[in-house]
């Protein structure tokens, strides 16, 4: 069954639903691992480095981002690991899902209007298309 | 750190795409510099060009772009203006043996007491002034230069939601002096503020007299440009390892940027240095390696040897759109939210540096500004001494030095009881004027015909105290 789950998140409220979804996965499949995927956006790169004193508190900085989504997986005694990774958000996540060959890839989506859609991108959108392996996407 | 091979090969066909885009995406900005530096577009370019190659080889950042920028443009402003191109040459030459020094000496060190209060400033006062200097470019210039210049930024901003491969800018002045053309509208261009020479760069000795009167006048724009030449470069420096999860030898890039400024104002450059969005532009595109920079510098060359005619028909609203957009990309947005929700000293620091900026038109002057300043708060903010009296006993929490010792004094010659015990486990004596201070009060105390105790004081400070007090 789904042995490796990737989550993304963000720090919203979104990846806040989608780990719960996430959770009640994994407490199914017995052995099943979450992997929080978070990507630091380049497009923020500049942004992020100004509004921070030194690397290391970048790094703390971007840990804070997805300490929502920890609390819910500690909260729930499932055994997940974080990875950070850097690049265009969309994109990003499908390389970094097909490469690792995971069996689920879990992602929230953030309701943007057709509008919105077209001037922003949905990541989650792009990812559905895109990876090669079950998606399932929380509203 | 990856070996020179893997900077220099470790991705060939990313970074010749993406030394592509940026040299598309180099040459409107390299013009628009020149003009705001007020010297001829070829000092831009020839600048860009000198620069992204030799860095490409002598720089501490792989896949990091340098080129003519508007930093460096905006800090020359005035020593074009009163003395012409050539002290310029000759400044950019001293800049760079500045900064070959700065970087022997380590200055890279020195970056981080620099807060990110004074970074955020120096970005939105860049941002700033490069809107500023196109404003007379475009006041009284009738309503088709607005005209030009809405269409270049709706271009720009909207083209690349739906089409990325080629730099939007580029497509927007192919567009737009294409359309100039066709309906044979009048508007300034390029070629009314210079020419363009379709060659490259020749070994050239800046024509200037060899005097102390010649070094007094470049000196101050030198030292300036040295400044915030190395400012914004270890910045974009710092923004390219976190954005590439590499690492990067930070004095060999503040080098690396003397010896190409050195050597470009032998070749007619003026003083440039690493730029923030071209270097993010080349990592959004793939560049990560030393070969990307190289591509940029000698594609931007052959662009301009091919297309060099043409250049000069591009009319200058486009090329003002580009630097509004390049003002709004520059400018932190995020610092709005940061007055209001940064610690207030920060704030200030930040608003500081942004004013002197924008009031005496130079960057350098505001970054020392606003370094000196948060280095006051800071002094300030660790001074605060809380001295609690429990029983008798006076717990000193904070460190001893110089600006918090009058307090401790004041304080501690008011007490009364007749065994005073001073616990210095939350404090650390770190200077002459702690030390001396508490012996001062010591003495006074023993005068009064009481007992003093002190306590707790951590090895470091007794060694100081001992030390110092023979």
């Amino acid at each position: 069954m789904y042995q490796h789950i990737i989550l993304a998140a963000d720090g919203s409220e979104n990846a806040v639903r989608a780990a719960e979804e996430a959770v009640k996965i994994a407490t199914y499949t017995e052995g099943s691992k979450i992997e929080v995927v978070m990507v630091a956006d380049f497009n923020k790169a500049t942004a992020d480095r100004l509004h921070t004193q030194s690397e290391d508190s970048l790094l703390l900085e971007r840990q804070r981002k997805i300490a929502n989504v920890e609390h819910v997986l500690e909260g729930a005694g499932v055994p997940y690991t974080v990875t950070v990774l850097k690049g265009d958000p969309g994109p990003e996540i499908v390389r970094y899902v097909n490469d690792s060959r995971a069996d689920l890839v879990v992602i929230g989506s953030r309701g943007l209007n057709s509008l919105q859609e077209m001037m922003l991108g949905s990541v989650s959108h792009k990812v559905m298309k895109r990876v090669k392996c079950p998606a399932l996407i929380v509203k | 750190m990856q070996t020179l091979q893997q900077q220099w090969f470790g991705n060939i066909r990313g970074d010749i795409l993406s030394g592509i885009v940026v040299a598309l995406a180099l040459i409107p900005e390299a013009i628009a510099f020149s003009i705001i530096a007020g010297v001829d577009p070829m000092v831009g370019l020839y600048a860009s060009f000198s620069i992204a190659v030799i860095i490409a080889f002598v720089g501490g950042r792989p896949g990091m772009i340098s080129a003519a920028t508007g930093a460096m443009a905006l800090v020359m402003v005035d020593l074009v203006a009163d003395h012409g191109l050539h002290y310029l040459l000759a400044a950019t030459i001293l800049t760079g043996i500045i900064q070959v020094i700065l970087g022997v000496s380590g200055i890279a060190r020195l970056m981080r007491f620099i807060p990110n209060a004074v970074m955020i400033g120096f970005v939105n006062a860049l941002a700033i002034l490069i809107f500023m200097a196109q404003v007379p470019h475009f006041l009284g210039e009738g309503w088709l230069t607005y005209v030009f210049i809405g269409v270049t930024l709706l271009i720009v901003y909207t083209l690349p939601r739906f089409f990325k491969a080629i730099p939007a800018p580029l497509i927007a002045i192919i567009l737009l002096t294409a359309a100039a053309f066709l309906f044979n509208i009048e508007l300034k261009t390029i070629g009314d503020l210079g020419t363009i020479t379709q060659s490259l760069p020749s070994f050239l000795l800046p024509d200037v007299p060899f005097n102390l009167e010649t070094l007094q006048i470049i000196l101050p724009y030198a030292l300036a440009l040295s400044v915030v030449g190395l400012l914004e470069s270890l910045l974009t420096a710092q923004i390219v390892d976190d954005m590439t999860d590499t690492k990067s030898d930070k004095n060999r890039e503040a080098r690396g940027q003397g010896i190409a400024n050195f050597v470009n104002g032998f070749f007619g450059g003026m003083a440039g240095c690493a730029m923030i969005g071209q270097s993010v532009i080349n990592v959004k595109s793939g560049g990560r390696g030393r070969l990307s920079t190289l591509v940029a510098g000698v594609f931007l060359m052959f662009l301009i040897i091919v297309l060099g005619d043409l250049v000069i028909d591009i009319p200058m609203p486009v090329l003002i759109g580009i630097m509004v957009m390049v003002s709004i990309g520059t400018f932190d947005w995020g610092s709005f939210k940061y007055l209001v929700t940064a610690p207030r000293a920060d704030a200030l620091v930040m608003f500081v540096t942004v004013a002197i900026v924008v009031w005496t038109d130079n960057l350098a002057i505001g970054v020392v500004a606003g370094v000196v300043l948060s280095a006051l708060f800071f002094v300030g903010s660790i001074s605060k001494l809380k001295i609690k009296k429990r029983d008798g006993v006076y717990l000193i929490e904070g460190p001893l030095f110089f600006a918090s010792t009058q307090k401790f004094v004041q304080t501690l010659e008011m007490a009364e009881e007749d065994h005073v015990i001073i616990d210095l486990t939350s404090s650390h004596l770190w200077d002459e004027s702690s030390v001396g201070a508490l012996v001062r009060v010591t003495a006074k105390l023993q005068q009064q015909g009481k007992s003093v105790e002190v306590r707790g004081l951590n090895p470091a400070s007794s060694a100081l105290f001992d030390k110092l007090n023979g």
